[in-house]
């Protein structure tokens, strides 16, 4: 904080320095405040003649003050005795502050109790309100039920069938008697159900990598609920250590919530790292 | 808070004291010298040099001129706090357990352990001013009780003796008759060997901890159960707050177990309960094995323990140790 610089022509040449601080301007002590923070501001020349203005800002901390009875001060000049009389250093060292700072541990943080279903429930809050999550496979109907407790199963089931049983009918010639898998026979409800399975969880799937250590799945979730419902969330946790591998996907409900999830999120910096966001690609071997 | 780590002692601690100033801490531990630290700063202010066994408790007179021990060596004796010196040894033909000064510090209760076909006793010394009328004879000794006594402390107005142990029920005693005058309950009482007790500040009440896994609050002069501690560990100290409605238990699983199993699982915390509430408040880690020891200094705003691990931890409370809410 520079000031102007004095000009040369106002320099007395006779004496350099020293009694040029006339021209500063006196010392200021501000405070100290209520945190016991005092401020004290000088201003001196330094070697180029340049006013420099100096900030000083000290704590002022009242020491504890305590009644200690006249018995223990005079307890206080005691000349040690036994072991501790010999004075030398491994008497010392016999007592030390330790470097870890310990706390009162309360069994519970406070407001941590409320916290955690509320969490939870959260979670569940969004299955539930999404009712567009609740889809019928096999009726198509929105937000009334969902494909187990469909009312219209065993219709929707004869109506199905024949198109779809064709193939595993051939297969199930009883002739020939061989070994036909349950989701193959004829009277299987759900036809193709196990595949079926395994494609809802990889539909409008998101991979989000480079994620870093300390992120967990309710933070994914916050993060990538401003886009719309969000069906799963995960995060690859290393099985030995339980870190995260930092990788994880979310899927969502609506393929358009993702990609603008996508177009968003990817190149986002996230806590100290920038986000890849991408299409999950399917599993190569399924 | 930085707790201050004392490891003056080689061996496990057995016992800690404050004086009633809180500014000497005294410890005891299974090595043979008792130990005397400024209780501020954790300074060693010296050692008493003279058992020759594990000791197990102490006392210091009011005016902290005189201390009193018990040792597995089969002696009581009392020291000069000042110097170090001893002044009398009370020989017993059993170890000495528990100590206990009554008030006014003319009387001394001292329990023994059973010992070669010696049943266990809670005798009564008296004090001399004077060392030169200092005798070894017991004015009173309590015996009848089975199994080790573990505690035995002067009751309200030295006209009781309470008495503690291991056959896990407390008694009241007649201080003058030796008489028993009262048993607690075995249905609300403790269920095993009883490991401690502390009185509170104006003896009206006292607390107990048993390896049970709990600890309970009696009436002093009544022996009804007042409150009940129930945590998930051995306990093996106790003590009670002097101005805040907390008491501290402190213990942890059998020392002879701690390496067999994770760290976590020894529980060598100190935890801290609401005394009326019977809440937990929190608890206070640090020490590597079981708590053997634990003192509140008279002021409150402190707390040491001691442990199997030889260490004393030294705690000065945080400001916000005061407004805990519950």
């Amino acid at each position: 904080m520079a000031a102007a610089k004095i000009r040369w022509g106002e320099l007395d040449e006779d004496d350099d320095g020293g009694d040029l601080d006339f021209l500063l301007p006196p010392p200021v002590v501000v405070g100290p405040d209520a945190n016991g923070l005092k401020k004290t501001i000088h201003y001196r020349f330094d070697d180029d003649g340049n006013k420099v203005k100096v900030t000083t800002t000290t704590r002022v901390v009242k020491l504890a003050r305590t009644r200690i009875s006249k018995a223990a001060v005079e307890r206080r000049s005691w000349a040690k005795f036994g072991d501790a009389a010999t004075g030398d250093d491994a008497s010392a060292r016999l007592t030390v502050v330790s470097t870890e700072e310990i706390f009162l541990e309360r069994p519970r943080a406070p407001g941590s109790k409320a916290d955690e279903p509320s969490a939870s429930s959260d979670e569940l809050a969004t299955a539930n309100k999404g009712t567009a999550l609740m889809v019928c496979r096999s009726c198509g109907k929105k937000g009334d039920h969902w494909t187990a407790k469909c009312p219209y199963k065993d219709l929707v089931d004869t109506l199905d069938r024949p198109p779809t049983s064709d193939g595993p009918a051939a297969l199930n010639d009883p002739a020939k008697s061989s070994y036909v898998p349950p989701r193959l026979r004829k009277d299987a409800v759900y036809q193709d159900g196990g595949h079926d399975m395994r494609r809802r969880n990889d539909e409008n799937s998101v991979r989000v990598t480079n994620l870093s250590e300390d992120t967990r799945e309710p933070d994914l979730l916050e993060l990538f609920r401003a886009f719309g419902p969000v069906s799963r969330v995960y995060v690859a946790l290393d099985q030995r250590t339980g870190s995260s591998r930092g990788f994880g996907f979310v899927n969502f409900v609506q393929r358009e919530d993702a990609e603008k999830a996508i177009s968003k999120l990817n190149g986002y910096g996230y806590d100290n790292l920038i986000l890849h966001v991408e299409w999950a690609t399917p599993r190569p071997s399924n | 808070m930085r707790p201050i780590l004392m490891k003056g002692h080689e061996r496990p601690l057995t016992f800690l004291k404050y004086n009633r100033d809180g500014d000497l801490l005294f410890s005891c531990a299974k090595d043979h010298t008792p130990t005397v630290w400024y209780a501020d700063n954790g300074d060693r202010l010296g050692t008493y040099r003279g058992h020759n066994g594990a000791v197990w408790s102490c006392d210091v007179s009011r005016h902290s001129a005189r201390l009193i021990t018990g040792s597995a060596d089969q002696t009581a004796k009392l020291w000069d706090v000042k110097t170090g010196k001893e002044l009398f040894t009370f020989r017993f033909d059993a170890p000495a357990r528990s100590v206990d000064l009554a008030i006014g510090d003319h009387l001394a209760v001292i329990t023994t352990d059973s010992f070669m076909g010696n049943m266990p006793t809670a005798q009564v010394k008296r004090i001399a001013d004077d060392l030169q009328d200092q005798t070894e004879e017991s004015a009173l000794v309590i015996s009848g009780i089975t199994g080790r006594i573990n505690r035995a402390v002067w009751g309200p107005g030295n006209r009781t003796i309470i008495t503690a142990g291991e056959d896990a029920t407390i008694r009241i005693w007649d201080s003058e008759t030796g008489k028993l005058l009262k048993e607690s309950d075995k249905e609300v009482g403790h269920q095993k060997a009883i490991s401690s007790l502390s009185k509170s500040l104006d003896w009206s009440h006292f607390l107990t901890g048993s390896l049970d896994k709990s600890a309970k609050l009696w009436d002093a002069r009544t022996l009804t159960l007042i409150k009940t501690y129930v945590t998930e560990r051995p306990v093996n100290a106790v003590d009670i707050s002097p101005t805040l409605d907390h008491v501290v238990i402190g213990g942890g699983q059998d020392a002879m177990n701690v390496t067999m199993t994770d760290r976590r699982a020894g529980k060598f915390e100190a935890k801290f309960f609401h005394k009326i509430l019977e809440e937990e408040i929190g608890g206070v880690k640090g020490h590597f094995g079981p708590i053997n020891a634990l003192a509140f200094n008279p002021d409150g705003r402190s707390f040491s323990s001691g442990g199997e691990d030889g260490y004393v931890r030294l705690h000065h409370f945080d400001p916000e140790y005061f407004n805990i809410k519950m």
